[in-house]
């Protein structure tokens, strides 16, 4: 599990930085990340509905943005938290493509532990970069 | 360390102080700044005030069309874009410009405060019974969905277009209780042809849910030694030894994604057909007299709506357990409103800027509207007296009713929202558990029902200024003047 919360950094909010091998693996663990934002216990979510998502944006970062708002999209929608995401990124002349399969199932209080109700991904310091190691993201949640 | 955590090496600027509870940012601290950023705040506050805030708050007063100042209230913190507590008001007729980012994600998120003709001594045996009835009947934490059932369009047509307007007319809530409200329960200006299908889908299940984080619904205790203005409360209705309820919750997932949508709107938009530069995307705006502009302050206007609306329907879900639990009807328990006043909200006001009145898009960001005597947003019942402003405290130390002050109009008729945070919530859940502080707090004589344990810790008093001190400041500064402190008895947290 490659996410960690950041201590100091948004003070009414939720900061966490996500890392990857691949892009790929970012988008898992920043995924990872922002349910794990809202629910204390990944293991606890049970994988018995799949959602497919498509995207396509002009760099990473704006997908990744695209993908984290659409679990925040579903959470309210559909009362649904994921814990497995097959995900496949192919970038093909300067756009960027996701193609997701992501598994649930409708939220719990009791059962994930439920923490808090994520609002929105903001977009402020929201980045993704290429690093010696990979890639890394940074995030802030306003919950 | 990541970008993320080098940011936190900021230094206190030097500020200008005007008196002690003014300070000036001046717009030589960061290039571009069209007007100096104002702090309101004592100097104890100054001091505890996070770095983060100088920079954001010069930021805003970056933006096209600003007047007088980029304000500060004395609640606060760094959010993004602006920060919470910010206030800025831009003139539509120069170009100014209008800001998701500078309204907040929980568009019209805010408080409403409600009477009993109750005593502590006749809801103390009750209290646990009260507080699991409300916990039940309110749903709260993430995801929460509410009991009434509508198909997207009535959402669309009804709730987006008329607010607490929808609610009486369905049944939740009686006719007095819009008179009660601001704006009488209904953005005018709203128009459900601005909102996207997403944000239907994701709000309209949840009327009549509190949502997580900060919010909350308090059963409160008037004590005879925190009525202020005895005069004031009296004539609003409050007594010592009172029972009263205060609730704090918003526009839920469908004023999130509203502010979603338009956030990213506007960031296509703003350089290349605006030519605005700005320093964090969440500043993202637009001229109000814009397409993109009018379309968002239409959109955010649903936004508003469906949070009146979601007030509207919770206190009727209050009195219903009230009037179960004492056998009696609400009206026979006095289950009058004080006021529902929201402190995140972009609101068209007419204000005297060197001599002239202008037409402004007032932004308040996690602060609240305080006006002073004669307004015209103050309803008719109140307008005499300065409008009630209601701001909450942590779940520990109380919150305050108030009333417009004498100076009110040096901030464009605002003030505080709350305690405003000084830790944030991930260092907060590492220094208590949940479960130990809901035991401390009742220990204290405090029922707390919580959706979520690691919340509530999240909640924890320690993490916020204190009011007393907030409230201080925004009184010394002439903004707004305490009538009353409402202590906590009973909480159900989001």
């Amino acid at each position: 599990m490659r996410y960690r919360f950041l201590e100091d950094i948004a003070i009414a909010d939720v900061a966490f930085e996500a890392e990857g091998k691949t892009l790929t693996e970012l988008f898992l663990n920043a995924a990872l990340a922002l349910t794990n934002t809202m629910a204390k216990d990944l293991n606890s979510v049970e994988q018995k509905v799949v959602k497919n998502i498509q995207l396509e944006a002009d760099n990473a970062e704006t997908l990744l943005y695209g993908f984290l708002q659409e679990l925040v999209f579903y959470k309210d929608a559909e009362l649904l938290l994921f814990s497995r995401y097959d995900i496949d990124i192919r970038e093909e002349k300067g756009k960027w493509r996701i193609q997701a399969n992501i598994h649930g199932e409708e939220l719990n209080q009791e059962k994930h532990q439920l923490v808090a109700d994520v609002k929105a991904v903001s977009l402020h310091n929201f980045k993704v970069l290429k690093t010696a190691e990979g890639w890394r993201a940074e995030v802030i949640l306003d919950v | 360390m990541g970008e993320l955590a080098k940011k936190m090496e900021f230094q206190r600027p030097e500020l200008v102080r005007i008196s002690d509870v003014i300070w000036d940012l001046l717009p030589d601290f960061k290039h571009g700044m069209r007007v100096p950023a104002r702090i309101i705040a004592t100097r104890k506050l100054i001091d505890a005030m996070d770095l983060q805030v100088y920079d954001q708050i010069a930021n805003v007063a970056t933006l096209p069309g600003i007047q007088k100042y980029a304000y500060c209230m004395p609640d606060g913190h760094s959010g993004y874009g602006f920060p919470i507590g910010g206030v800025a008001a831009f003139d539509v007729n120069e170009g100014g410009v209008i800001s998701p980012g500078g309204i907040g994600f929980d568009i019209n998120c805010g408080m409403r405060l409600v009477l009993t003709n109750l005593t502590y001594e006749q809801v103390k045996p009750e209290l646990r019974t009260l507080v699991d009835r409300l916990f039940r009947s309110v749903p709260a934490g993430v995801g929460s969905r509410g009991f009434v059932r509508l198909s997207h369009n009535e959402f669309r047509d009804e709730v987006a277009m008329d607010g607490a307007h929808w609610a009486v007319r369905s049944g939740f809530g009686w006719l007095e209780d819009l008179e009660r409200t601001e704006l009488q329960g209904r953005a005018g200006w709203a128009d459900s042809a601005k909102i996207s299908p997403r944000s239907v889908e994701r709000g309209f299940n949840q009327i009549g849910t509190l949502g997580s984080g900060n919010h909350y619904l308090e059963i409160q205790r008037v004590k005879p030694e925190n009525i202020f203005n005895k005069e004031l409360a009296a004539k609003w209705g409050l007594f010592p030894e009172q029972i009263v309820i205060m609730f704090h919750c918003g526009s839920r997932g469908f004023g999130h994604q509203v502010a979603s949508d338009y956030l990213e709107l506007f960031l296509s938009v703003m350089e290349a057909k605006y030519g605005i530069k700005i320093l964090d995307r969440e500043l993202a705006c637009a001229p109000f007299y814009s397409p993109e502009g009018q379309a968002y302050f239409k959109a955010m206007g649903c936004a508003v709506n469906m949070s009146f609306a979601n007030r509207q329907v919770i206190l009727h879900r209050i009195r219903e357990v009230f009037a179960d639990v004492f056998n009696k009807t609400p009206e026979e328990l006095g289950m009058h409103m004080v006021f529902d006043i929201a402190h995140n909200r972009g609101t068209f006001e007419k204000h005297e800027v060197d001599g002239k009145v202008k037409e402004l898009i007032v932004h308040r960001k996690g602060a609240t509207g305080s006006y002073h005597p004669g307004r015209e947003e103050i309803p008719e019942i109140y307008r005499d007296d300065g409008s009630p402003v209601i701001i909450g405290g942590s779940m520990e130390t109380g919150s305050y009713l108030l009333v417009g002050g004498p100076n009110a109009k040096e901030t464009f008729c605002s003030t505080a929202h709350g305690s405003g945070r000084t830790m944030s919530r991930t260092k907060a859940k590492h220094m208590v558990n949940g479960r130990e502080l809901i035991r401390k707090l009742e220990a204290s004589g405090i029922y707390v029902r919580t959706a979520s344990y690691p919340g509530a810790a999240e909640e924890a008093g320690f993490a916020y200024k204190n009011i007393d001190d907030v409230v201080e400041a925004a009184a010394l500064a002439g903004i707004s003047m305490p009538v009353a402190k409402l202590v906590p008895l009973g909480n159900v947290k989001g």
